[in-house]
């Protein structure tokens, strides 16, 4: 199949997936459905998630298989990682679409964090990429979020074709470290699915899935339908969303690559521009920094070196370099001194430092951060927040 | 590098010692900055008499004992990173307990040189020699040798130094030293001064690679698979440079200590006229001669072939020395269960790099001294005959154990 790719792009640009075939020939082909998630938080989800999709379509007797893209082993905390679930009618067209580790074309992107809308970077590849960089033409980019469309729409990349947003309203799904959290995000996830794509699965086999299930009960086909009922969806026209600047980093031959594993390592005083983290990041540390009483204890426990040093002996954050890890805000003994809030409040402002922004004007600066925080605060102690079976 | 005039100057000293105590003459002379130890037979006779040499004052030497062979690999190999001449050993499980550091000294081309006292791999507890220890590193990017003497143990040692240190290598150096028969057994041997052997091993440089603070470099990131195929990559391309670099070592070290014969990979004994030949590596080598000698007094026109380098093998070399004889037969002291005719790994590989020769002798296999049995002239004699016999058209098995109880 022509893919119309660029030599040494290992994304497609452009397909004709759809061009020239009747609808009974797409529906009757493989699909491929990818689960963006974060590392470790909702590694178990997504596997939940690609098995039942696969259990699903043996309902209509398709087969399947599924594949974790790790972001490593074990994973990261909140490093954004794939797992896919690849369904065909019959073997040889599911090892078609098997041979490759990565889908190139996928009809499903589900992200279950919303935070990863604006561009993810992994253990599993170089550079940040967009969040539907292989989403094919009329493909359906599911996110669990509680922003409206035209606000994730700031975030996500254009493309040169139609394609479809779908929100299930609610908070991302985090469980702890190798601790699954059981919230019925999963089923809600299946059912926004089966509404959105039933050509994938409708609401009867994953239904008939879950009633097969032992250890599920009546609560899961609630959760199932919740989800079904509750999915938005937005139809979003070819060049809307971001503008798209994506370009494949370039990953240099073994003569140009330095010998020995060596890399160049940071300098006293500097930071080194290959290791910006911050696709890993769900929230950020905002300061208040007319409290701060200059302690340094955020300074000497970020693990990655985000504060710096100000004249005035106050500490700006380097945002190109946070992880949203919370330490800073955990040690900091000022009440409110250091508030971690939801990273997507700030699409505006970017990794931008917005100490010059303190410094220009005090009350502008106090209040632009109350709004952030009133809008997106995250107690730290609950971070493991999600939409619960009382929904 | 040096002149007639200069290899006049060459004083060389006769002493008595094992081939432990001669390797660490070679440590000393190569000055050796760091080591670590941890015992095991047979290779602690070397970290013994290291110790002795800086207890008596003649080496300044970090001398680090590890809590085992683990560590003791890691601290040689990270005092390497940081520009240090280090040496390091051990034998049998003490090696493989180590593996997790050795499996990666390669591709951090290291150039960390390593003892082996061969030694059986427990259980049961045996400490006699097998080669199967030191060919667990067979694919990984180690360069590996093998000696026959107390004299090869020394010569070896400075070559390894010099080989593994050239910076268009950088890789770890293995010297195999069979365990017991060269490790604990005396020999007289001749050692040069220290003046000739700095002519002969520069210091070691690893040049913008020094991890220190004022280099300020990361070595070892974690990579993907986005990286590895490209670092293996220049690993190969560094370990297909080591041949020439072994031949210019070997020249100028046969220029000034006048030994290492003709050439530096294998040794040829009476092999000129020969039909058929032995082949083999390590203390195998002085049965073997003997059995040689005695044949060819009775008329028969056999000959010998020690390997002395196993990687890099020199496998068009000896494909074009070992097309001459009617039958080989490869004496193995390293069995590898379920490898393609159910051999020995040296016959294993010697077989492949044949493959393609011109003319291919008839090839047996001999499984035989595991575990520190002794290879004995007699024993030579019963090769020989099935070798001669396979040459001579006669239907052989292509692999016997040789002295196995029935």
């Amino acid at each position: 199949m022509p893919t119309g790719r660029e030599a040494g792009d290992s994304v497609p640009r452009e397909q004709d997936s759809l061009a020239g075939r009747t609808s009974t020939e797409v529906r009757d082909e493989a699909k491929s459905v990818e689960f963006t998630y974060r590392g470790i938080f909702q590694k178990t989800l997504a596997a939940n998630l690609c098995k039942h999709v696969v259990m699903a379509a043996r309902k209509r007797d398709w087969l399947g298989s599924t594949i974790q893209r790790y972001s490593d082993s074990p994973e990261r905390n909140g490093i954004p990682a794939k797992q896919f679930a690849v369904i065909a009618p019959d073997t040889e067209t599911l090892e078609q679409h098997m041979a490759k580790y990565e889908p190139n074309e996928l009809d499903v992107i589900t992200v279950l964090d919303d935070t990863m809308c604006d561009g993810i970077e992994s253990w599993a590849w170089y550079g940040r990429q967009p969040i539907n960089v292989r989403l094919r033409r009329g493909g359906t980019l599911l996110v669990i979020s509680n922003r409206p469309p035209e606000e994730l729409l700031r975030v996500i990349p254009q493309k040169p074709w139609d394609w479809t947003l779908a929100i299930l309203p609610g908070t991302p799904s985090m469980g702890g470290l190798w601790v699954y959290r059981d919230d019925g995000t999963d089923m809600r996830v299946l059912g926004a699915i089966a509404s959105a794509r039933p050509d994938i699965f409708d609401l009867d086999s994953i239904e008939s899935v879950v009633r097969d299930d032992q250890n599920l009960g009546e609560k899961y086909l609630t959760a199932l339908k919740s989800g079904h009922d509750e999915v938005q969806v937005r139809e979003v026209k070819a060049g809307e969303g971001k503008e798209d600047d994506y370009e494949p980093v370039k990953l240099p031959g073994w003569r140009e690559m330095r010998e020995a594993i060596i890399v160049e390592a940071v300098r006293p005083g500097e930071r080194n521009p290959h290791y910006k983290s911050s696709s890993d990041r769900t929230m950020r540390p905002v300061v208040n920094f007319d409290t701060c009483i200059k302690c340094r204890q955020c300074w000497i426990d970020c693990p990655d070196e985000c504060f710096e040093i100000s004249p005035e002996a106050l500490h700006p954050i380097n945002y190109e370099y946070c992880t949203g890890c919370g330490i800073c805000a955990n040690v900091c003994p000022v009440e409110d001194c250091i508030v971690m809030v939801n990273d997507l409040e700030f699409i505006e402002e970017g990794d931008k430092d917005v100490f010059p922004m303190w410094k220009e004007d005090k009350d502008a600066y106090h209040e632009w951060r109350n709004e952030k925080i009133e809008r997106g605060r995250i107690a730290h102690e609950n971070f493991f927040n999600a939409d619960t079976w009382a929904k | 590098m040096t002149t007639q005039e200069t290899r006049r100057e060459v004083k060389q000293e006769e002493k008595l010692m094992t081939g432990t105590e001669a390797v660490a003459q070679a440590v000393k002379l190569a000055d050796v900055e760091v080591t670590s130890a941890y015992p095991i037979r047979p290779y602690d006779g070397v970290m013994q008499a290291v110790a002795k040499l800086i207890a008596d004052g003649e080496l300044e030497c970090e001398y680090i004992v590890a809590e085992g062979e683990h560590s003791q690999f890691e601290i040689c190999k990270h005092a390497s990173s940081v520009g240090a001449r280090v040496f390091v050993g051990s034998s049998g499980v003490g090696w493989m307990y180590a593996m997790e550091s050795n499996a990666v000294t390669p591709s951090l081309r290291l150039p960390v040189v390593a003892m082996i006292g061969n030694r059986a791999l427990d259980d049961p507890g045996a400490f006699g020699v097998e080669h199967n220890d030191a060919l667990c590193v067979r694919d990984l990017g180690w360069q590996l040798c093998w000696v026959e003497n107390a004299q090869e143990c020394f010569d070896v040692t400075l070559m390894a130094y010099r080989v593994g240190e050239d910076p268009r290598v950088s890789l770890p150096v293995g010297l195999g030293v069979d365990g017991a028969f060269i490790t604990h057994s005396q020999a007289l041997l001749q050692i040069p001064d220290q003046e000739s052997v700095n002519a002969f091993l520069p210091p070691y440089d690893l040049g913008d690679r020094v991890l220190h603070p004022d280099n300020p470099i990361s070595i070892a990131p974690q990579a993907n698979e986005d990286w590895v195929m490209e670092i293996r990559k220049q690993t190969d391309e560094a370990a297909k440079r080591v041949k020439d670099v072994i031949w210019e070592a070997h020249n100028d070290f046969k220029e000034l200590f006048g030994r290492g014969g003709d050439n530096p990979f294998f040794e040829e004994f009476m092999t000129e006229d020969a039909e058929y030949v032995l082949f083999g590596m390590g203390s195998l080598g002085l049965p073997a001669k003997v059995m040689v000698r005695r044949l060819r007094e009775q008329g028969e026109k056999v000959g010998f072939v020690r390997l002395k380098w196993y990687r890099p093998f020199p496998d068009e070399e000896l494909a074009e020395v070992l097309g001459r004889f009617k039958a080989v037969g490869v004496v193995d002291r390293a069995y590898a269960y379920g490898s393609p005719q159910q051999g020995g790994v040296l016959f294993t590989d010697l077989r492949a790099a044949l493959y393609e020769a011109e003319r291919r002798p008839r090839m047996v296999n001999f499984i035989g001294g595991l575990g520190g049995r002794e290879l004995t002239p007699e024993m030579m004699d019963e090769m020989a005959d099935l070798t001669r016999r396979a040459g001579e058209g006669e239907d052989i098995p292509v692999v016997s154990w040789i002295g196995v109880r029935e």
